[in-house]
C-alpha cells in the first residue's frame, strides 16, 4: 500500500490514476494519522516551494517524514516533491526543504556559459543521462525522454545521489535517491513508459522492504 | 537538449471529438479518449484538447473527457476553450489536465493569466493568440473569439503582456495560415520568438513533414500543433517525427 501525502499542492489525480494503471494500491490522506503504516509514501508537488513547506507543516508532515525516512520506508519525491527533500530553496526569498538530500534549489539562470538567454521553464521532453545504472529503481530504464516542467533545478555537490540527469545548459538532476528515499524532478505519471516503468519498480522496491 | 514537440489538436464539442476523424482501427471515431490513446501511441508529444461547446452542459462533459484522458494517458495533454475564470482553470487542472490555454478570456480580462500563474505557476498557463496579418499597418493584428473579432493589440505587444503577466507557453494561430497546409507562417513566429522568453508552439499551416522541419530548423520553434493532416490520416505524428529525425531534429 502506498501513502500519497496530500498537502493541498499535488496533481494528485494524475499520479493516482497512474498506479491504478499499474495495479498497485495506493491510499490518498492530508493528516499524518490517515496513512501511517504504508509500505512506501509518494510525496507529489507543483507550486511555490515556500508555500509547499508552509502547507507540509500545516498538514503536520514534516515530522511524519523524517520518521518515515528514518525507519527506512521508501519515499518517492515527484517535481516540487523533490525539490523539498534538499536542505532550501531560493524560490521566493531563501526557504529551508526537508534536507534529507545535501544540496539546494536555483533558478535556471536563463543564460548559458557563452552569455546567450535561454528559455526558462525547462519544459518538454528531454533525454535522460543515466549515472548509476545498477540502481533497482533505474531497472528496464534506459536513456529515454522524459516530461520536465520547472523553473527551479536542484543544485547539489554529492554526485552520489545523482541517479540520472538531462541537460538544459547544464546537467539539471533529474533522478536522484540515497537508500530507500527516490525522486524525480520530472513527473513520471507524464513521461511515457519510463516514468510508468520507474513507479513500477519503486513498488518493487518497496515490496521487497 | 530538449525533443521538438508535436501536438495533435483535437476539438471537443459537447464530449465527442468533431471534424470527423478518420481511423479505421478504433471503436468510436468520436471519443476523445480512444483518440487521444491512437496519438498517444503514434508519438504525440502531448495533446490539445479544445472545447468548442456552446452549451454548460457541454462544459462540464469536458470535465469528464479531462478526467478519463488523465485516467488512461501518460503524457501532457492541454485544455482550452471557454476557460473564462480562476475556478474554471482550478476545475480543470484539478481533474487531471496539465496546462490551460486562455485565448479571449485573457484579452478581456489579462489578469485571469496572473491569477491562474498565481495560484499553479506559469507552466500551467498557455496562452493562445489568433492572429491575422493587416496589410496597411505591416504589423499583426490579434483576434478573439475563434477569429471573429479584432482586437486594439498588435501579436507582439500581446505576446509580451502576456508573458509579463505570467504565460508559461505561447500558442500561435496565424489566421493566414490555417487550413492552408502551406506551411506555417515563419515570420510571424520569427516576431513572437524574438520578443518572449517562453516556448512558442507553431500552429496553423501544417501541411507536411518538411513544414515541421522548417517551423524547427528556421525559426527554431518549441512545438509544432496540427489537427486535420493527423485527423485526415495525411501523415501520422510517428512519420512526421521519423522524418525530423532523419534529418537530425531532436526527436523523442
Amino acid at each position: 500500500m502506498i501513502g500519497v501525502i496530500d498537502y493541498g499542492m499535488g496533481n494528485l489525480f494524475s499520479v493516482s490514476k497512474a498506479l491504478e494503471r499499474l495495479n498497485i494500491e495506493y491510499k490518498i490522506g492530508d493528516r499524518p494519522d490517515q496513512l501511517h503504516g504504508c509500505d512506501g509514501y509518494i510525496l507529489p508537488g507543483v507550486g511555490a516551494f515556500p508555500d509547499a513547506m508552509k502547507a507540509l507543516a500545516e498538514h503536520q508532515f514534516i515530522g511524519f517524514i523524517h520518521q518515515k525516512v528514518e525507519e527506512g520506508v521508501p519515499l518517492y519525491g515527484i517535481c516540487l516533491g523533490m525539490q523539498l527533500l534538499f536542505e532550501s530553496s531560493e524560490e521566493g526569498g531563501w526557504t529551508d526543504g526537508l534536507g534529507i538530500f545535501p544540496g539546494t534549489i536555483r533558478r535556471f539562470s536563463g543564460i548559458d556559459e557563452n552569455g546567450r538567454a535561454y528559455k526558462v521553464p525547462h519544459m518538454g521532453w528531454n533525454q535522460m543521462n543515466i549515472r548509476r545504472p545498477e540502481k533497482e529503481l533505474l531497472t528496464d530504464v534506459e536513456n529515454e525522454y522524459v516530461y520536465f516542467v520547472h523553473s527551479y533545478a536542484a543544485v547539489t555537490e554529492d554526485e552520489d545521489i545523482l541517479y540520472a540527469t538531462a541537460d538544459y545548459h547544464s546537467d539539471v538532476p533529474a533522478i536522484v535517491g540515497r537508500d530507500h528515499v527516490v525522486a524525480s524532478q520530472f513527473h513520471p505519471e507524464k513521461s511515457g513508459r519510463a516514468g510508468m516503468q520507474l513507479l513500477e519498480n519503486f513498488c518493487r522496491m518497496m515490496c521487497r522492504q | 537538449m530538449l525533443s521538438k514537440r508535436i501536438i495533435p489538436c483535437l476539438d471537443v464539442k459537447e464530449g465527442r471529438v468533431v471534424k470527423g476523424i478518420q481511423f479505421v482501427d478504433i471503436r468510436d471515431a468520436g471519443d476523445p479518449v480512444e483518440l487521444a490513446k491512437v496519438y498517444d501511441e503514434q508519438g504525440a508529444d502531448e495533446l490539445v484538447f479544445l472545447d468548442i461547446s456552446a452549451s454548460h452542459e457541454g462544459k462540464k462533459t469536458m470535465i469528464d473527457v479531462v478526467r478519463s484522458v488523465a485516467s488512461e494517458l501518460a503524457i501532457p495533454f492541454t485544455v482550452g476553450g471557454g476557460i473564462r475564470t480562476l475556478e474554471d482553470i482550478k476545475e480543470t487542472l484539478r481533474n487531471g489536465a496539465d496546462k490551460v490555454s486562455l485565448n479571449s478570456s485573457a484579452v478581456q480580462r489579462p489578469e485571469l493569466i496572473t491569477e491562474g500563474a498565481d495560484y499553479f505557476g506559469s507552466q500551467c498557463i498557455v496562452v493562445a493568440i489568433d492572429a491575422r496579418y493587416d496589410e496597411p499597418s505591416d504589423n499583426w493584428v490579434v483576434y478573439t473569439h475563434g477569429g471573429r473579432t479584432p482586437t486594439e493589440w498588435s501579436l507582439t505587444d500581446w505576446a509580451q503582456e502576456a508573458v509579463r503577466r505570467g504565460a508559461g507557453e505561447i500558442l500561435l494561430t496565424s489566421m493566414n495560415k490555417d487550413g492552408e497546409k502551406t506551411g506555417f507562417d515563419l515570420p510571424m513566429l520569427e516576431a513572437v520568438q524574438s520578443v518572449v522568453s517562453v516556448p512558442v508552439i507553431a500552429s496553423g499551416g501544417a501541411g507536411s513533414s518538411e513544414h515541421f522541419y522548417d517551423v524547427f530548423t528556421k525559426v527554431d520553434a518549441d512545438a509544432a500543433l496540427a489537427a486535420s493532416i493527423f485527423h485526415y490520416k495525411e501523415t501520422s505524428v510517428g512519420n512526421v517525427k521519423r522524418y525530423l529525425k532523419d534529418k537530425g531534429v531532436p526527436i523523442r
